[in-house]
């Protein structure tokens, strides 16, 4: 009897299913509209290599089965960096949080998109640190709270879209897991695109975003996401006082650009040609 | 998304943790919990858009193709 879709049965480690992730935690949705994307662009599943640092999102890829490795706290992209360069012909996609990939490793998340190395990075943003017990994080909204933010956080979000688009990546997405199909889409285009690519997908943390600033329960969380977004086509033709306060979704950056890799080997070549 | 070919709702209750996302989404809404887990109320309503398969974070509910087609 099978318990699962042909899409988890055909990319999952079914002996580590269920996951440990709490009820509905977005995270389980953006794992699987990885899978999705990955199976609908037919790639060999032993030319992939899903990377992660560690948090409850990082622990996305120890279900995945594809090439994995879970690495050290914010420190993916080094890893991921390493694996590229060694293997040129391996599709590289990290798997990150707000904090992994914009606190600890923000430093990191920066320079892997001004250099343009091909690796696609996915940043499941719950807004907080979920596996710690959540403290804020760069994407906590101002006056949210946390663990660490008693009385409301003082500190002004990263809009990591912008972020990765100002350090030089050269596909750069936002989708939600109310809107998963599109996110599923982006996360598509992430993969075919040559060079650094970054889908912010946002995810829900009703355990401890949600209950520390009474966000209500999944479904009022999910919904929650449907009222404050907007794509950005849609966003393009209404006035701007419809706009104004709501996040925008959607595809922001696509263009092609010499990769980190392929100059790299350029450079090989001119010599190893010589002799 | 799935057409209305021949695919079945399927749900798997050891899996499903009882969040709600499905019930709350689901065009027609034929899915419940009952002691935390998913019910679906009326099978011959679904339209098989596979909303509730693409937003359960616990893969438990899904459309799958029949064995023994038409
Ligand atoms: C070097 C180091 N510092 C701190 C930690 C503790 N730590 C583990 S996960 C985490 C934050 C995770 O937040 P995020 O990346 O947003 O992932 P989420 O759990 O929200 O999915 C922190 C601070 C650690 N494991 N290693
Ligand atoms: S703590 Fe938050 S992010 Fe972590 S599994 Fe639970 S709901 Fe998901
Ligand atoms: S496939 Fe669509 S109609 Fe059928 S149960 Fe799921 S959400 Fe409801
Ligand atoms: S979305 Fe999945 S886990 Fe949540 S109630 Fe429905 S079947 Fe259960
Ligand atoms: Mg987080």
């Amino acid at each position: 009897m099978a318990v699962a879709s042909k899409l988890i049965e055909n990319n999952f480690r079914m002996n580590r299913l269920p996951h440990i992730w709490c009820p509905g935690c977005g995270h389980g949705i953006i794992m699987r509209g990885i899978a999705e994307a990955i199976e609908n662009l037919g790639y060999d599943k032993e030319k992939v290599c899903i990377i992660s640092g560690i948090g409850c999102s990082s622990r996305a890829p120890g279900y995945m089965d594809f090439n994995t490795l879970h690495t050290t706290h914010g420190r993916a992209l080094a890893f991921a960096t390493g694996v590229k360069l060694a293997n040129p012909d391996l599709k590289v996609i990290v798997v990150s949080g707000d904090g992994d990939a914009t606190a600890i490793g923000g430093n990191h998340l920066i320079h892997a998109a001004r250099r343009n190395i091909d690796i696609t990075t996915i940043i499941f943003n719950n807004n907080i640190y979920g596996m710690t017990g959540g403290q804020y994080s760069p994407t906590t909204p101002h006056g949210d709270l946390g663990t660490t933010a008693p009385y409301g956080n003082v500190d002004n979000v990263f809009d990591i879209c912008r972020l990765a688009e100002g350090a030089g990546a050269t596909y750069v997405a936002r989708g939600t897991v109310y809107h998963a199909k599109q996110l599923e889409k982006n996360i598509e285009n992430a993969l075919k695109n040559k060079g650094f690519s970054v889908v912010e997908g946002i995810s829900i943390c009703p355990t401890y975003y949600g209950r520390k600033n009474r966000k209500g329960n999944a479904p009022e969380m999910m919904m929650n996401l449907k009222d404050t977004t907007l794509d950005k086509k849609v966003a393009a033709k209404l006035p701007q006082e419809k706009v104004e306060g709501k996040l925008i979704i959607g595809e922001f950056v696509n263009k092609s650009q010499p990769e980190f890799c392929e100059e790299y080997h350029k450079i090989v070549d001119k010599f190893t040609k010589e002799d | 998304m799935s057409k209305k070919k021949n695919v079945s709702l399927k749900t798997n209750q050891a899996w499903c943790k009882g969040c709600g996302i499905c019930v709350a989404f689901c065009p027609v809404k034929i899915l419940e919990l009952k002691k935390d887990k998913i019910h679906i109320t009326d099978k011959e309503k679904c339209i098989k858009c596979g909303l509730c398969e693409l937003r359960c974070p616990d893969f438990a509910i899904y459309l799958e193709e029949e064995e023994n087609g038409q």
